[in-house]
C-alpha cells in the first residue's frame, strides 16, 4: 500500500514515517506542499495521503482530488464516515487523511490510528521544545536584570536575585515580568546598565 | 454564558464575527464567541461538518456544495445569515495588465470593455494565463467565470484555474506560479501595494449586490439550539451595523489587522471598507461604492434567490447535476425563515418575500417590508441579464 505524507515540517514527517515503517508499511513517500506538489502526488498515485489539517495547501490538494474523481479515481476524506469519534480525534490531532474509495476500512484504520498517535506525539514534542526555549529566554532576561541591579545598587548576585524575587512576590507577578520591566526602565533611563 | 466556537479564514469579510466578539455584541447576548482561525476552506469545512465548531464564516457556494455532496460526503448545512455582500477583487500581474486599458478608472468602471480586452490579451499572451482561485466552490470563481464567459472565454479551455489559499496568492504571483488571481480582501490589495499586480475587475461592478460569505451551521445543531441561534443572529446583526458605520472603519481595520485575525497592516483593510481602491500602486485611488457591505439594505438576509443563482452557476459550469431535488435542497440552505424568527422583535427591516428577481434594480428602491424603511440597493449584473429563480432552465439557456 502506497502512502504519501504531505508535510513541510521535516521532524513531523519523519516521526510519522518511522511509525509507519515500524508497523510494516514500506512504500512511503514524503512530499513537501510547495510548488508543483500536486503533480508529484498524482505521479505517485498513492492509496492514502496524510496531511496536516492546518496546512493552507489542503484546498489545492482537494481540487486535484475532485478532478481525479472525474477521471474515475475517486478519493474521499476519512475512511469510515460513521466513525465520528475517530474523525474527531483525527481533527483534534491535526491529521487529515485522503483515501482511495474502495480501499477497505480495516486496511486504513491502523494507518489513521497511527497517524493520530504520531501527530499527538509531535505536538507534545513541539510544546516541550517551546517550553525549553521559553525557559532559556527567561533565564537570559533574569540574568540581564540581575546585572543591572548588581551594577546600579552595588549588590552581590544572590542579593540581586533575592530582590527580584521578593518584588515579584509582593506584586503578584512572575520574576521574568519584573526583570523585563526593570530592563525596559533601565533602557529608558539610559543609565548605561 | 453560552459558548460558541466559530471558524473563520483571515479575510476582511470576517469583520462581523470579529466585531461581535471584540466589541461585546456577542457577550451582550450571553454568548462567549470563540473564533478559530483556519488556513484553508477544507479545514474550516471539516471543523464545521464534524462538530469541532458550531458555526463558520463560509463561502456561500461551499455551503451549498457540502449540502449537495458535490465533493465529499454530503452533510446538511444551513445559512441563516449573510456575513457580507460583495468584496472580491481580480488582479493580474503588471505584465498582463499592460495589455488592458491603461486608464485604470475606466478599466474598473466598464467591465464589458475590460472583458473583451481581457479576451484579446489572452490571445497575445505567450501561453494560457494561470489564474489563482481560492476554491472551486467560491463566489469568486463563479463571478470570474460569469464575467469571462460574457466575452466568449471558456475558463476551463482558455485559462488554467489553480486553487491556492488566499494568503499565499501574492507570493505565488511574485514567484511566477500564477499570472493573476481573484480572492477576498485584503489579499488583492496586498499584491497591488507590493507593486506586483493591478486590479482588473471588481466584483461589485460585475454584480452590484453579489452574495459572498454566509454564517454556516450544521442544520441538525441549528434546529436543536434555536434559542442560542436567535441570540447569535441578534449579536451578528448589531455587529454588522457597527462594521458598516464609516466612523468605525479605522477601529475595525485595526482589530482585523491583529495577528490572531487577518495579520496584515490595517492599511490593507481600509481601501475595501472605504470603497476607495488602489488599482495601481502609486496612483490615486478609484471610487468603487459598495465594494463590501455588511449591514445596510438588510445584507444579512439570506435570499433564497441568492442560493438558487449559485445553484444555476454550478449547473452551468458542470459542477452539479441539475434535478428538482438538488434545486430545492440548494434553496433550503439559505434559511430566511430563521433570520425572520431571530430578528422579528428587533425592529430590523424585514423583506416581505424570500425570493426576488436578481439583477432587476438599477437604482435604490423601497420594498415591501414588515417594518418600515427597507431600501434595496441597485443589484444589476454588468451584462444586463436578470435571474428569475422561477425559471432557472430559461436562464441557463440564455447563456447558449
Amino acid at each position: 500500500m502506497r502512502i504519501v505524507i504531505v508535510d513541510d515540517t521535516g521532524l513531523r514527517a519523519s516521526i510519522l514515517e518511522d511509525g509507519l515503517a515500524e508497523a510494516g508499511f514500506d512504500d512511503i513517500h514524503i512530499v513537501p506542499p510547495r510548488g508543483g506538489f500536486v503533480a508529484r502526488i498524482e505521479r505517485l498515485a498513492p492509496d492514502v495521503v496524510l496531511m496536516d489539517l492546518g496546512s493552507p495547501s489542503r484546498d489545492t490538494l482537494e481540487e486535484m482530488l475532485v478532478v481525479s474523481r472525474a477521471l474515475a479515481r475517486p478519493i474521499a476524506m476519512f475512511v469510515d464516515h460513521s466513525d465520528d469519534d475517530m474523525i474527531g480525534a483525527a481533527i483534534d490531532a491535526g491529521v487529515s487523511a485522503y483515501v482511495v474509495d474502495g480501499l477497505r476500512k480495516e486496511r486504513v484504520k491502523p494507518i489513521l490510528d497511527l497517524a493520530i498517535r504520531r501527530f499527538n506525539a509531535f505536538a507534545k514534542l513541539q510544546s516541550e521544545l517551546d517550553e525549553a526555549r521559553t525557559v532559556i529566554a527567561d533565564r537570559k532576561t533574569i540574568d540581564r536584570a540581575k546585572a543591572i541591579l548588581m551594577k546600579s545598587r552595588n549588590l552581590a548576585e544572590p542579593d540581586a536575585y533575592a530582590l527580584l524575587r521578593s518584588t515579584a512576590m509582593n506584586q503578584g507577578r512572575r520574576i521574568v515580568e519584573v526583570a523585563e520591566a526593570l530592563i525596559t526602565a533601565s533602557d529608558l533611563l539610559g543609565d548605561g546598565a | 454564558m453560552t459558548r460558541i466556537s466559530a471558524a473563520f479564514l483571515p479575510l476582511t469579510d470576517s469583520a462581523v464575527l470579529v466585531a461581535a466578539r471584540e466589541k461585546g455584541f456577542a457577550a451582550e447576548q450571553g454568548i462567549e464567541l470563540d473564533l478559530i482561525r483556519s488556513e484553508s476552506w477544507a479545514t474550516l469545512r471539516d471543523r464545521l461538518v464534524y462538530g469541532q465548531v458550531q458555526a463558520a464564516h463560509m463561502l456561500a457556494p461551499l455551503a451549498i456544495a457540502v449540502t449537495l455532496g458535490l465533493s465529499q460526503h454530503p452533510a446538511s448545512i444551513s445559512a441563516p445569515f449573510k456575513l457580507s455582500v460583495n468584496g472580491n477583487i481580480f488582479v493580474m500581474g503588471t505584465v498582463f495588465a499592460a495589455a488592458l486599458d491603461p486608464d485604470i478608472a475606466r478599466r474598473v468602471e466598464d467591465p464589458i470593455a475590460t472583458a473583451h480586452d481581457f479576451a484579446a490579451a489572452i490571445g497575445l499572451y505567450r501561453r494560457k494565463p494561470v489564474i489563482g482561485i481560492v476554491h472551486r466552490f467560491s463566489c469568486h470563481a463563479l463571478l470570474l467565470r460569469y464575467w469571462l464567459g460574457y466575452a466568449g472565454i471558456d475558463p476551463d479551455r482558455d485559462l488554467v484555474l489553480r486553487v491556492l489559499p488566499p494568503s499565499l496568492m501574492a507570493a505565488a504571483l511574485e514567484a511566477g506560479e500564477i499570472d493573476g488571481f481573484i480572492a477576498g480582501e485584503p489579499w488583492s490589495t496586498v499584491a497591488v501595494q507590493a507593486g506586483s499586480a493591478e486590479i482588473v475587475m471588481v466584483g461589485a461592478r460585475v454584480w452590484q449586490r453579489g452574495v459572498e460569505k454566509v454564517l454556516a451551521m450544521r442544520t441538525e445543531w441549528m434546529d436543536a439550539n434555536a434559542e442560542t441561534v436567535d441570540r447569535l443572529l441578534i449579536a451578528l446583526d448589531r455587529a454588522a451595523a457597527w462594521c458598516d458605520d464609516p466612523a468605525h472603519h479605522g477601529e475595525l481595520a485595526e482589530l482585523l489587522a491583529r495577528r490572531e485575525y487577518v495579520g496584515q497592516n490595517a492599511e490593507a483593510m481600509l481601501p475595501t471598507l472605504a470603497g476607495r481602491l488602489i488599482v495601481r500602486s502609486g496612483e490615486a485611488p478609484v471610487e468603487v461604492p459598495a465594494t463590501m457591505l455588511f449591514h445596510r439594505e438588510a445584507v444579512g438576509f439570506p435570499w433564497r434567490s441568492h442560493a438558487l443563482w449559485i445553484y444555476s452557476q454550478l449547473v452551468r459550469w458542470g459542477m452539479a447535476e441539475p434535478s428538482p431535488e438538488a434545486e430545492a435542497r440548494a434553496a433550503d440552505v439559505f434559511r430566511s425563515d430563521i433570520y425572520r424568527r431571530a430578528l422579528a422583535d428587533t425592529g430590523a427591516p424585514m423583506p416581505g418575500a424570500s425570493l426576488k428577481v436578481e439583477g432587476a434594480l438599477s437604482k435604490p428602491m423601497g420594498v415591501g417590508s414588515h417594518s418600515a424603511g427597507l431600501i434595496l440597493g441597485p443589484d444589476r449584473f454588468f451584462d444586463g441579464k436578470t435571474f428569475d429563480p422561477a425559471d432557472i432552465e430559461g436562464y441557463l439557456r440564455s447563456f447558449g
